[in-house]
């Protein structure tokens, strides 16, 4: 894997030059693998609107290594792309595929409006709510209601995953937080803080994924995906559970059976969770089956989701600390994984971890999710 | 290129359906993909329920004038609780679908796929949704200039003509063609008698563009329900396999490329032919749809995927093998120029036609010949897509 940037602005790099600079990297980090004779497709996961251009899948191919290869785009998360590259191998149509993400928010002028731009034009676009962050605020207290979790114990979290982050050298927004400055902090929606809600930053991601024989020929230390289940849940807003993570939970069943996993709790030595909301986290941890629904307050509050406690959850940090590369967060999650599994992820390193559960969300207004087992 | 011909599963499509094309239909995006996607699972004799994943496909997202396009229509693909996941190559999306969709089967993680894809496109921008392509171009070198969409593709064609020494008239022939044979087809939206007069007279646009050389802007849907082979077996006497399947995406910097040959869509197909076992495409393809959203397309393509040696498709339309009691059908469902384009519908919508011909269901639209091999193609961002599919009975 390779990366480039996670800084909250990067007016010197084009985006074309910002994924240039993650595949090279990647490709070193196999050694010397040539894009342009030893893989076989390409994929890249973007959205028009982040990009500001129509059809940016136009834009995909070159500073791959891509052009003239098979190369296509799926609008969703990074972990889409590693889904579909994942199906490709194992149908046997390709051997090695190269995917990439990338997310410049920082050239974004209009945020608000493309958050807007995201809810249903017939139904619900017309109510001008006007902070989208609403939405997410209102699925934040049904399930802090039905959960009995307080304010108090969402603090736990974000001071946990917060300080996780100053062990990354990936966190722009990561600082000593105390549970007294967040709860005196100012709400951005109720019961959502600025603290609450990922910032932005700007980055690139690619990942190089191969077959058995050819992963153990290119790499030395290969990490495995085990399994990967994505799903979407309704597009309704009105229509979708608020206090459960439907989605979370129907794609995680889908890469526990690949993997064989009966029990996740047992089975799985860390996660990295989507945290673009800090109570979307929490949300994820319970649909991934690692804590019961009504331990979750609990655990949070005896310190089990923190670095040294039996489901150690973003041990370098999350969005929360990273900020949020858009569409590359899922493969930001990846990316912490594989250092963690190779041993290479520095001051942020576990002691032993032999399974990694990665978990990505397609964001405000959505309800879609990607659930990865990924191995040593 | 290294694409393993081995690969163990079959896929198999077992149901296809789509909705009218039209400028101005009153469904919402959503409905509209539901339409489609209910007489695909009605032909294929299933319920949502026993659909285990969908794979979806859409163009631009500024057409709805919806972010994250895919998540807003994904109830109306059937994406209920279900893996679902949303491809894009631009105009190349409609028969990219499939391609996506069969790996989704051939893998093993899915068995009974929903294919679906939409677009509604008469809603974006005023005054015309040509405006949506405005924002296609490198933001740097391109913009700054303010193209429009028909101009590069004016380019394209002068070229064509330049080097294959091909007449405004020959041209005119593919849509006199395709317009016809879309008065067959009871989802058309642009079926006309007309003559290739009628095309030279047509309103000038871009040189050598005039409006008959045009598909029309178009709202629709079109949808597959793509099976392994074991429900294949299960489901239906008459199942078609998806043989072969190949794409690849040229350079973003078309400035430098030479215009006149499709080199991405020969690298596309060769991949598809390989997959497939075709060794002599002239020979082996019986009927084809390959992309037409404006005639000269129609030409070019057929020179790309090697159906015809280069520089001869004019001529073979002029003799007539292209017809659709031609040797060689082309275009038997009326086109994009005949049933409209809504531009990821309208490749999937080819799919379909070539799903119904080779079952012989395409009724007044059968072609004359027997035919058990068949492809789909399609094309699109800056002239540099290409994505195939085979078909076989």
């Amino acid at each position: 894997m390779g990366y480039s940037g996670f800084t909250r602005s990067s007016e010197h790099l084009s985006f074309r030059e910002m994924v240039f600079q993650a595949a090279l990297k990647a490709y070193d980090d196999t050694g010397d693998l040539d894009p342009r004779r030893e893989v076989d497709a390409f994929i890249s996961c973007q959205e028009d609107f982040w990009e500001g251009v129509s059809i940016s899948d136009e834009f995909a191919p070159d500073q791959l290594g891509g052009v003239l290869k098979p190369v296509y785009t799926i609008t969703g998360d990074g972990l889409h792309c590693m889904a579909n590259a994942y199906m490709m191998i194992k149908s046997g149509v390709a051997d090695v595929v190269v995917i990439e993400s990338h997310g410049k928010p920082s050239e974004i002028a209009s945020m608000r409006d493309i958050l807007l731009f995201t809810l249903d034009p017939i139904y619900v676009r017309p109510l001008k709510i006007p902070n989208p962050h609403a939405i997410q605020a209102l699925e934040a207290r049904m399930f802090m209601e039905a959960r009995r979790i307080s304010r108090e114990d969402l603090g736990i979290y974000v001071v946990q995953t917060k300080n996780n982050g100053l062990l990354s050298s990936r966190a722009p927004y990561s600082y000593r937080l105390s549970l007294e400055d967040y709860m005196v902090s100012e709400y951005v929606a109720e019961p959502l803080t600025l603290f609450d809600i990922a910032g932005y930053s700007d980055a690139a991601i690619v990942a190089i994924l191969a077959g058995e024989d050819t992963a153990r020929k290119i790499a030395k230390e290969p990490v495995w995906i085990d399994g990967v289940g994505w799903a979407t849940e309704i597009s309704t807003i009105e229509l979708r559970s608020m206090d459960e993570d439907v989605s979370t939970k129907i794609a995680s069943e889908m890469s526990y059976k690949q993997a064989g996993i009966d029990n996740p709790a047992r089975s799985i030595d860390a996660v990295e969770v989507d945290e673009r909301y800090s109570y979307k986290a929490l949300q994820a941890i319970e649909a991934l089956g690692l804590v019961r629904k009504d331990e979750l307050a609990l655990e949070l509050r005896s310190g089990g989701l923190s670095r040294s406690g039996s489901t150690p959850v973003n041990p370098g940090g999350g969005a929360l600390s990273e900020g949020l590369p858009l569409e590359a967060h899922g493969l930001a999650r990846l990316l912490s994984a594989y250092e963690q599994l190779r041993g290479r992820a520095g001051r942020a390193q576990l002691g032993d971890v032999e399974r990694i559960a990665i978990h990505s969300w397609r964001g405000l207004g959505t309800s879609s999710s990607v659930v990865a087992i990924v191995s040593r | 290129m290294k694409t393993n011909i081995y690969v163990k599963s079959r896929v198999a499509i077992v149901g296809a359906g789509m909705t009218l094309f039209r400028r101005r239909m009153l469904e919402t995006p959503q409905e509209l993909a539901w339409i489609a996607a209910r007489r695909a699972l009605d032909q294929a004799g299933l319920e949502l329920r026993d659909i285990d994943c969908v794979v979806s496909g859409s163009a631009p997202d500024a057409f709805d004038g919806v972010h994250l396009k895919g998540e807003y229509y994904s109830e109306g693909a059937g994406a209920i609780r279900k893996p679902h996941v949303r491809v894009f190559v631009g105009g190349g999306t409609g028969v990219f679908v499939p391609i996506a969709a069969w790996w989704h089967v051939a893998s093993g993680l899915c068995r009974r796929v929903l294919v679906v894809a939409e677009e509604k496109m008469s809603s974006a921008a005023d005054p015309h949704p040509q405006a949506v392509f405005r924002h296609i171009w490198d933001p740097f070198t391109e913009k700054p200039l303010n193209p429009n969409l028909i101009w590069i593709f004016a380019l394209e064609m002068h070229r064509y003509m330049h080097k294959c020494s091909v007449s405004k008239e020959d041209i005119a022939l593919v849509a006199v063609k395709n317009k016809r044979n879309a008065l067959d087809n009871p989802y058309a939206q642009a079926a006309a008698n007309i003559t290739v007069e009628d095309v030279l007279k047509s309103e000038l646009l871009v040189y050598p563009v005039n409006r008959l050389d045009i598909s029309p802007v178009s709202d629709g849907a079109a949808a597959l329900v793509m099976v392994s082979e074991e429900w294949a077996r299960r489901l239906t006497d008459t199942p078609v396999w998806v043989d072969g399947i190949g794409y690849t995406l040229d350079t973003s910097y078309w400035t430098n490329r030479e215009l006149s040959f499709p080199v991405y869509l020969k690298n596309a197909s060769e991949m598809a032919y390989r997959m497939a076992g075709i060794d002599r495409p002239a020979k082996e393809i019986d009927v084809a749809e390959p992309y037409d959203p404006f005639d000269y397309k129609e030409l070019h393509h057929l020179e790309g995927l090697g159906l015809v040696p280069r520089c001869k498709a004019a001529e073979m339309t002029r003799e007539g093998v292209t017809q659709r009691d031609g040797d060689l059908p082309i275009c038997p469902s009326g086109g994009l120029l005949g049933v409209g384009n809504p531009i990821a519908a309208a490749g999937l919508m080819k799919v379909a036609e070539i799903f119904w011909q080779l079952r012989g269901e395409a009724g007044r639209r059968q072609v004359k010949k027997s035919v058990t091999t068949g492809l789909a193609q399609a094309w699109g961002d800056l002239m540099q897509v290409g994505t195939v599919v085979i078909l076989r009975r």
